[in-house]
């Protein structure tokens, strides 16, 4: 089960953020955020190899004791990083996978959506359409017939223009990097 | 098999509302034939800079979601490869006719039958028309340049209507 999701812009900047254990949120943002050098050095190694294969997913980024970070990279250069207790080894490569893809699907939705400008933060609000299932409800584990829906503002309200906050279960320092 | 006017229609429409609020206009009213002039002229430019605009996001939007199954792109060049293929099949079911660079950061895409101008004429009637035409696709093709990670600037001309040429120059960094 996934226990932090971070969607990371281009421009090496969170777009969207959700950890599970409401206490140490800062200890998941420190760790998304040294991640990130991994997949950058990851991208780059793969841009220098001949190897015809260019893959998305880039596996398992780094382990430590209690975690293991994920990697995954769009063509636009969008990064999901995404962190798993290491407890549970149930999960799976191609589980992994599957949660990778269902988040691009994602996020491809979202840079549809006429209401979203790209390069913005990303609302979820627990109200109205979802970014994502919440992690608590191990959506990895979800069928794929299941709904995500996506939206920054809710349905209910069209004319609500300005965003809802930013999800945040505890009143943590908000890290813009 | 009509979806493929559908998009056409809707393009026609959109090109036909946003120009017709040319005559106000926009900041700076002169009074005399030369100040309509100059009011008209910069109508237009705003009108040809919305609809490339309007271009811009969706390109965007469609620079996310088309590549989705392909693999990274190594080079510009398999970039631009992209939009003669795929971005052309999905938005217009053709592929673009041809595609030339210097290698120097210029391409220039040419389109022999425009499905946008198809319907227009075949030859230089409506030619100083065609451009109010072209400048949503000029987007299209920035924004999903962008979205790919390319800063582009992209101008198109026509010579003879259905034939069209789209210029993108990426200044190298």
């Amino acid at each position: 089960m996934a226990v932090c999701i971070a969607v990371i812009a281009k421009e090496n900047y969170p777009l969207y953020i959700r950890s599970t254990p409401t206490e140490n949120e800062l200890k998941f943002h420190y760790m998304v955020h040294t991640s990130l050098d991994v997949v950058d050095e990851k991208i780059s190694a793969m841009g220098k190899a001949l190897v015809d294969q260019r893959e998305l997913y880039l596996g398992l980024l780094y382990p430590t004791e209690d975690y293991k970070v994920y990697g995954y990279v769009t063509n636009s250069k969008v990064k999901f990083v995404m962190v798993v207790d290491s407890s549970n080894t149930a999960l799976r490569d191609n589980e992994i996978r599957s949660m990778f893809r269902k988040l691009h699907n994602s996020y491809t939705d979202v840079m549809c959506n006429p209401f979203y400008n790209p390069g913005d933060r990303i609302q979820s609000s627990p109200g109205g359409p979802y970014f994502l299932c919440p992690i608590q409800s191990r959506w990895a584990l979800l069928p794929v017939s299941d709904p995500v829906q996506v939206g920054p503002t809710p349905v209910s309200d069209p004319v609500q223009v300005s965003p809802t906050p930013c999800v945040r279960s505890s009143p943590g320092p908000l890290i813009t990097w | 098999m009509a979806d493929t006017v559908l998009f056409e229609f809707l393009h026609t429409e959109m090109v036909a509302e946003l120009w017709a609020h040319d005559p106000d206009p926009g900041s700076g009213v002169s009074a005399g034939s030369r100040g309509e002039e100059v009011g008209a002229t910069t109508g237009q430019k705003m009108s040809l800079s919305v609809l490339e605009s309007m271009g811009f996001r969706v390109g965007q939007a469609l620079g996310e979601r088309l590549p989705r199954e392909t693999l990274a792109f190594r080079e510009e060049l398999d970039v631009l490869k992209f939009l003669c293929k795929d971005l052309w099949v999905a938005v217009f079911q053709k592929q673009m006719d041809s595609l030339r660079t210097n290698h120097q950061g210029t391409y220039v895409l040419q389109d022999n039958s425009f499905p946008l101008l198809l319907p227009m004429a075949s030859g230089l009637q409506y030619l100083e028309e065609a451009p109010k035409f072209l400048a949503f696709t000029c987007g299209l093709l920035r924004g999903a340049l962008c979205t790919l990670g390319i800063e582009s600037v992209v101008t198109a001309s026509v010579a003879a209507l259905p034939v069209c040429k789209f210029q993108v120059l990426i200044p190298k960094s």
